[in-house]
This record gives structure tokens, sequence and C-alpha cells, in this order.
């Protein structure tokens, strides 16, 4: 019988040992070029990371080739960031290049780095989820080799943070990103009557419901939708597979905007809807890869060094925002939930667009 | 030639940016539920919907956490994926790896499983792509052997995760790594035996730049700080300034405006200053934070499901945070305790607080009310006050 409760390996014996030597004794960091840090001690010894993208959904043999090129230029040290790139880290200053080198020969993207474009936090989306209004890894591949060069430069006002998340439950939390975008569906779950009677509990489905839009038809043993409080989240087909919430026709994604969680500067933000729906459209995802490159390239004209998405659209104004990017303001920007009144204008101070 | 049975999968293999789909093919050439999942995920993409279903109580032996069931529902044509599960495995702290380690994890994943991963999932785990129900317990048992443990899922507390910290990160005000492992190590039952009103989530930033978002993503945030005034290096100010624009870039973006720059020295009036980081962040050799470091705690923090996505709200402005951090477990477990106690099924610790009120939950865990905990006092005259505070009438 296997050990229980061992939790996982201690990140100590996993620490390459300049780090071991210099753990919490950083003095200052420079960014040599995209995608290379260079970080001093107190000490005076050097640590260089090199970072890399990564698609997140890797293969073993993937993961055997990372492990190569640590084995070969790192002592076998490696980390991977919040954000799913690769990290190699070495402190032998005459491995960088070669190793730089051969990572441009495997195709590996080097950079994420200062003000550039990391790689899109995403979900599982059609390739493992229950629930999703899209795909995640399409749209993301799609979306990043559009605008690949801000991953390998750092030419933007400040770095931009991408997130997608398939559904609303957000296992992406995509809610503080500087864009998000969103799958969503817009259709409420349709019980199949003949089959919710012999695979679903009716008292769990209906409590599985967050909004009690779901009740018992006990005299059919099955359940009704009211379709006044269902908003699309699919934790009853989690429950009831005999009640599918997606819709080809109408899942598809929205795009949100402004959203940040550092502290720098202004507190942290939600991102906040900039277009409410765009078709899922696969394999390329075209409407939606157009939608964020013409956000992101807005962003880059007219924001000022530094400013965050988020932090540009306060300063000129949402109005300004809207009429800059072109895109349509409509009802569905207007809050009707919990604290919509907080987003209403309360002032005569606005501007024209 | 024989034609491609995934052609719009085909399309994603081009392109500059690293492809899954070729993973994908990779892993499909040697595993035959990786194939299935491929022809699956095509299907999908033609269809323009997903095949999956949830269901079932898949686990392993002890656990009632670390496996999300997964089931095709097309299992007549990808029969190889009827039954596809997922394990979490919780991550090495800050996602350091020796390469013997993560070869180990693949050898056990290429036995067990799809050969697919994710490195790694929105919680921090390591995510094992897909295995029959019967592969559950071997697969567990070898990842035990192997040094690894499953981690959160469910009603439980999740995988906690941290920034790297004083790993590798000059602005580290609190060891993240080690809060972080100390705490995974100390409630490895809470994490494995889902036993709370839903999931809780605690993350670990070393300073308030918040590298895994914590403020936004977990029900405990615990953010790195100071006390005191931030080291001024005047050499080092001076030799950013051909490259940076201090007063306009520096001083000027200063959300406090604490900061004046005469060109020869930068004068900061610290106690104004909010420590955004914004300043240390773009002079890194010349500043650094003030020398009495903790943690601020914060509660609350979600994505919307259900009422709207919060972020974590100030309740302790300032923590000293040292091994063994009896302190912080202390208020996690009586603030876990009245959550436990009070909430209602799949309500979130900042939903109870919002249905409670957050003086009924200061008082229940025993903290103070500061000014730091809100942006402003409140603006409504419907002030509740403790029985104790009203002089009762004496007839």
């Amino acid at each position: 019988m296997a050990k229980t409760d061992i939790g996982p390996p201690d990140y100590k014996t996993m620490l390459p040992p300049v780090i071991q030597r210099n753990y919490g004794k950083w003095r200052y960091h420079e960014i040599l070029k995209p995608g290379v840090l260079m970080h001093i001690a107190e000490s005076g010894e050097a640590l260089y990371t090199i970072r890399a993208g990564s698609p997140r959904l890797i293969s073993t043999d993937h993961i055997r080739e990372i492990c190569d090129m640590a084995d070969k230029y790192c002592d076998g040290y490696l980390r991977f960031t919040s954000r799913h790139n690769i990290e190699f880290l070495l402190d032998d200053k005459d491995k960088v290049e070669p190793l730089i080198a051969e990572l441009a020969t495997r195709n590996y993207p080097v950079g994420g780095t200062g003000h550039a474009i990391s790689n899109i936090v995403h979900t599982q989306g059609w390739v493992h989820c229950h629930t999703p209004a899209t795909d995640a890894s399409g749209p993301v591949k799609a979306l990043m080799d559009e605008i690949y060069d801000y991953f390998v430069t750092a030419t933007l006002p400040n770095h931009v943070r991408i997130a997608l998340a398939c559904c609303l439950n957000m296992c992406g939390a995509v809610h503080c990103s500087d864009i998000a975008i969103l799958g969503i569906h817009r259709t409420v779950p349709i019980p199949d009557n003949a089959r919710v009677p012999n695979v679903c509990e009716i008292p769990s489905t209906v409590a599985s419901c967050p909004t009690g839009a779901i009740r018992g038809d006990m005299k059919n043993k099955t359940v009704t939708v009211n379709p006044e409080k269902c908003m699309y989240c699919g934790n009853c087909y989690t429950v009831c597979p005999a009640m599918p919430i997606a819709d080809p026709e109408n899942d598809g994604i929205s795009i949100w905007v402004g959203g940040k969680v550092s502290n720098a500067r202004s507190a942290p933000k939600f991102s906040k809807l900039a277009i409410p729906f765009l078709p899922n459209n696969p394999p390329r995802w075209p409407e939606v890869v157009d939608a964020v490159k013409n956000i992101i390239e807005v962003y880059a004209n007219h924001a000022r060094k530094h400013e965050r998405v988020g932090e540009w659209i306060e300063r000129v104004g949402w109005e300004r925002f809207f009429t800059l990017t072109g895109i349509p303001f409509t009802d569905k920007h207007i809050d009707d939930f919990d604290m919509a009144t907080e987003t209403f204008r309360t002032s005569t101070q606005f501007k024209w667009g | 030639m024989a034609e491609s049975k995934t052609p719009l999968l085909d399309e994603l293999e081009t392109g500059k940016w690293p492809s899954f789909v070729k993973e994908m093919k990779q892993a499909a050439e040697k595993n035959p539920m990786a194939r299935d999942l491929l022809d699956q995920l095509e299907l999908s993409y033609k269809d323009k919907i997903g095949h999956w279903k949830h269901g079932g109580i898949v686990g392993v032996k002890g656990y009632g956490s670390g496996v999300i069931g997964r089931y095709s529902d097309r299992p007549d044509l990808f029969p190889n994926v009827q039954a596809f599960h997922t394990l979490r495995v919780n991550h090495p702290t800050g996602w350091f790896y020796k390469t013997d380690a993560l070869r180990n994890l693949c050898d056990v994943w290429d036995k067990h499983g799809s050969g697919l991963t994710n490195m790694h999932g929105s919680t921090g785990d390591a995510i094992l792509l897909g295995t029959r129900t019967e592969h559950l317990q071997s697969c567990f048992d070898d990842l035990s052997d192997a040094g690894f443990d499953l981690g959160g899922s469910g009603s439980a507390l999740r995988t906690p995760s941290a920034c790297v910290g004083p790993g590798r990160c000059e602005w580290a005000c609190i060891d993240s790594l080690d809060v972080c492992y100390n705490i995974t190590m100390s409630y490895q039952d809470k994490i494995h035996r889902p036993m709370f009103p839903y999931k809780f989530k605690i993350k670990v930033a070393a300073c308030s730049n918040d590298c895994v978002a914590s403020i936004a993503r977990s029900d405990l945030s615990i953010i790195g700080t100071w006390k005191g005034d931030i080291q001024i290096d005047q050499n080092e100010v001076l030799a950013y300034a051909p490259t940076i624009d201090i007063q306009k870039e520096v001083c000027d973006l200063c959300p406090t405006r604490c900061m004046e720059w005469n060109g020869k020295e930068l004068k900061i009036y610290n106690e104004d200053c909010n420590r955004c980081m914004h300043c240390i962040n773009l002079m890194p050799k010349a500043l650094r934070p003030g020398k009495e470091k903790g943690a601020t705690i914060l509660i609350g923090g979600k994505a919307p499901i259900l009422q709207g996505a919060l972020l974590s709200w100030v309740i302790v402005p300032f923590m000293k945070l040292e091994p063994p951090y009896t302190e912080l477990k202390d208020l996690i477990e009586r603030i876990q305790d009245w959550w436990d106690e009070n909430a209602k099924s799949r309500e979130r610790l900042g939903e109870l607080i919002k249905r409670l009120g957050m003086r009924v939950f200061l008082r229940a865990v025993g903290l103070p009310a500061v000014p730091q905990m809100v942006k402003a006092p409140r603006t409504n005259p419907y002030v509740f006050f403790w029985p104790e505070e009203i002089k009762k009438e004496v007839k």
C-alpha cells in the first residue's frame, strides 16, 4: 500500500545550488534582453533565467526534451511560471547563448519578460472539460501565432496579461486580466425528459443550481428550468448529464478588458466587458483573434509608458475606449446584476467619445 | 497519401507559437488514449461542442480529492477515452523541478495514462490528463513511490501556491515558498479529504506585485509587505537617470506623489507611501523594500460563481511571518471553523462574509476593526450596535 499524505516533494531539494547559496539574498535584477533575466545576489553571484513559451498541454516526450536541455545547460534544474512558461535556470553565463540557440532550433519562443505579452493563462476547453462554451488551447494557439512578436519583444507601454476561460465557472479566474477571453453559453440547459428519470437524481440536480432556477417535476420524474433565473453556468449538467447546456450555434466568446492583480500604481481591478459575443469559429477563431489584436494595437498606440490597459482606459475614459477601438457599445455593457448601480455615471463629467 | 483524420486540428500545427496539436499527435503515436482524445477533439472542432461528461465518483483509496472524473459522450466512436480521468499532482512549491523528478513523473504517466499533461493547471497542480478508472490506484501508488502526492479538488483546501519569492526575487518580503510548503504539509488532510462547504484557496505572494494573483484568485491571500522607509541607494538612483526619466516615469506615476527628484537626489516621504512597488519595480538596484518585513492578510477573493467576482479584503494589515507560522495558522483555522459552521453548501468565504457582515466575522475570529480594512467608512446610517453597547432601560 502506497504512502498517503506525503505532500509534494520538498521544493528545497529542487532548487539549483546557486539559488540554495543565495536564497533570500538577491540584490537586484536586469532584463538582459527579452526572455533573459539576470539576478545578482549580495554575494555577487549571478543567476540567469531563460524564459520560453509553452503550449501548456504537453506530452511526456516534450517534458523529456525540456529535461534534456536542462541537463545539458542547467545541471538539471528548471522551473515553470504561473503563466505556464518554462524557465531554464543557470549560473554559467557562457551557456546562456548556446541554450538560446538550441531553443531556437527547436522552435521554442524565448521572451515573455518586461513590457511584453506573456503566455496566455487558460483552461481545458473541449480537450477535457464537461461545460465548455468554447475550446481553450485552440483560440490560445491561434491568438499567440498572431501576437507572437509581442512575446519575443518588449515594446508595449507595459505588460499585457491575457487569460482565457472556457466558461463562466472560470477555473482560469480570468476576471482580473488586461484582456480576458471568456467562453459563454447563452441558452438554458434542456432536460431530456426521457433520460432524466434514469440517469439523474432529482434532489441533487435541483440543489446543484446556484440560482435556484431548477425545480423538480416529481410527477414526471424530471426537472424544469426557469429561463429567468438561469445564467448558463452548466453546474446542473455536472450532476445530471441528461440536461446538456452546450449549443453550437449560440455558444461563443466574450472579451473583457482592463483588469490587473498587481498593486503597482493603481489598485488591483476587475476586467470589464468590451465585446459581449463573438462566434466560435474553429480552428482559428478569426473574429476573436482580430478583436484582441485590435485592442492591443489601439492600446499600444495610445497608452503612455507604464500604463496598463485598465490604467490607460481609466485615464482616457471608457467612452473614448469605445470610440478609439471602434467597438460598439450595447445595452449588454450596462450592468444589471447585484451592484449594478455602482457603475452608473453620477456626474456630468464625461467625454463625447 | 492517406487523408488526415484531423483536417481542422492540422491547421493548428502551423504558425510560430508551439502547437498543442503537435503534442497530442506525438502522444498519439504510442498511446491509444491520446489517439482517441485527438480524434474526439477533431469532432468537437467540427460540431463546435464539447464531448465530455462529468459524473461518477472516482478516486484513490483514502482520498476524496485529487481525481476529476471524466467520460466521453461518444464512447461508441472513441472507446479508449470512454473513461478519461484527470489526476491533479501537487507541484513542488514555486514550480521548481530537478529533471530526475520530472522524468519520474513522465515514466509513471506513460505507464498508467495518456502521456499528456498540463504543466500546469490553473490552481498550480501538475495535471496528468486522462486515464482509465482501473489505472487510478496503481498510478497513485507509483506516484507516491516517486515522491509525489495528489492535490486538492472539490470542497477541499485546494493546492496552495506561491510566487518564486526568495528563490529568485529581490523584492520578496516574506519566504513565500516556505510559508506555502509549510501550509501544504500541515493541511494534507484538508487537501485530500473534502470536508468544507466549498473550495478554499490559499496563495502566497512575496510582494504586492502579486505574481500568483493571490488577491484575485484565493479565499485567503497572503501578500508580503514592509513597514518603515524604502531603502535608497542614491548613487544607484543617479545611475538610472540616463535610462529612466525619474521625474516622469517614477515620481509622476507614484500614486501617492510621495517622491521628489531634483536631478541629484531622490526624496521619499515614506509616511505617504502605500507600498505599491512601482518605483522599486523600475529601479531595483536603487530602491529596496523597508527592513521590517511581514505580510498583509486578505480574504474573500474568488471568480464570479456564484454571487459575482470578489477581490480579497484586508483583514490583517501586517503580520510577521516566521516559522512555524503559528499566528497565521491559528488565524486560518479560526476562519475555516467559522466558515464551516456558518456557510451554506457551495458558499465561498467571501460570500458568507457578504451575507453575515464583516463586523460579525471580525468578532467571531477575534480581529480588531482598523481603518486599513476599508477604502472609506460606510455612507448609510443603518448601523448595528452590539447589545452591550446599548444602555439598558432601568425600570
